[in-house]
């Protein structure tokens, strides 16, 4: 019995979405200010998932002002109060870092036909 | 002076604080030390406590240190080590003590056996700097100037040269104390451990706590 990962795996949550690279996801992040706490959303494309148990982080790209804006979250992170899946994107790869050099339409991805 | 413990590391992973904060942690196993033999004033000059941790089959321990553990009326142990204490008088034969001894937010040192990294030569073992490895340079990994011609005609003691390197005797000062687990007996520590995983380590109490 392994006590470095039993500790891991106390602090993995249970309830996660389930996403993948290419899908629009809506991050709830907790925000604290001196003694207040608000949720702030961060919406975009999911184009990265990496590492696996306590490590997993994602990374969310979003175009804001037209600026390319990229956040990782850590998966488990106490400070992610709830992730939405918005939008399920049809992609053929697991990075999708070749977004970075497109703009506009070209940047598009096609969601999956159910 | 004052309180410590001998413990086991079994390797690191990342926690999340109260505020979600990622924070590096070491996971020291430390089951209850128990107290072998006790060092007084006016017995031995000194006052200490000698813990005694981790589990030996009887078989392997010898006559003389089983006459040991026997005076003590305890189990024997794989690890035996003195500490400095105030005030002996404070601590019984026989006591066990627990993870408990530490608090989270205590400051504590911790010791341990470096990894051995063989002989190795001056720029992993001093940190020198190598030559350019091309361009006609012949001089790439090597040892720097071995001493000057006439004056002083000899090289100076204390050079840094190759050798053995790890092994020893290594303290990091100043780890916090981040989680005491009393169920499991684990003790997480903020940062770094010196050591391979498995191996014994010393945890004390900060001497700049």
């Amino acid at each position: 019995m392994d006590l470095v990962k039993v500790i891991e795996s106390e602090q993995l949550k249970t309830d996660i979405a389930d996403f993948g690279p290419g899908d629009t996801v809506r991050v709830h992040v907790i925000v604290k200010e001196g003694n207040r706490e608000r949720i702030q959303v961060f919406e975009g494309v999911v184009i990265a998932r990496q590492g696996s148990g306590v490590n997993e982080t994602f990374k969310v790209r979003r175009i804001s002002y037209n600026v390319g804006v990229e956040r990782t979250f850590m998966l488990h992170s106490p400070k992610i109060a709830k992730i939405e899946r918005v939008r399920q994107g049809r992609v053929r790869r697991a990075k999708l870092y070749y977004l970075r050099g497109l703009r506009g339409k070209a940047a598009k991805i096609k969601e999956v036909q159910r | 002076m004052g309180r410590a413990l001998l413990g086991k590391k079994l390797g690191m992973t990342q926690i999340f604080d109260g505020e979600g904060n990622v924070v590096p942690v070491t996971v020291l196993q430390v089951e209850p030390n128990v107290i072998v033999l006790k060092r007084t004033s006016v017995k031995d000059g000194y006052e200490a406590i000698q813990l005694g941790y981790g589990q030996i089959k009887p078989q392997h321990v010898n006559k003389p240190m089983q006459g040991h553990y026997a005076k003590a009326e305890v189990k024997p142990r794989k690890l035996l080590r003195e500490f400095r204490v105030e005030d002996a008088g404070q601590y019984e034969v026989g006591q066990e003590l627990a993870v408990d001894t530490f608090k989270e937010g205590d400051l504590v040192d911790v010791s341990g056996k470096s990894r051995g990294k063989g002989f190795a030569g001056v720029i992993k073992r001093h940190g020198h700097s190598r030559g350019p490895m091309s361009h006609g340079s012949k001089y790439h990994r090597g040892v720097g100037s071995m001493g000057a011609s006439a004056d002083p005609s000899r090289v100076f003691k204390g050079k840094k040269l190759p050798g053995r390197m790890g092994g020893k005797k290594v303290t990091v000062q100043g780890l916090d104390v981040v989680r005491v687990d009393v169920e499991r007996d684990l003790l997480l520590v903020r940062g770094s451990v010196p050591g391979a995983k498995g191996s014994y380590v010393t945890i004390k109490e900060s001497v700049k706590a």
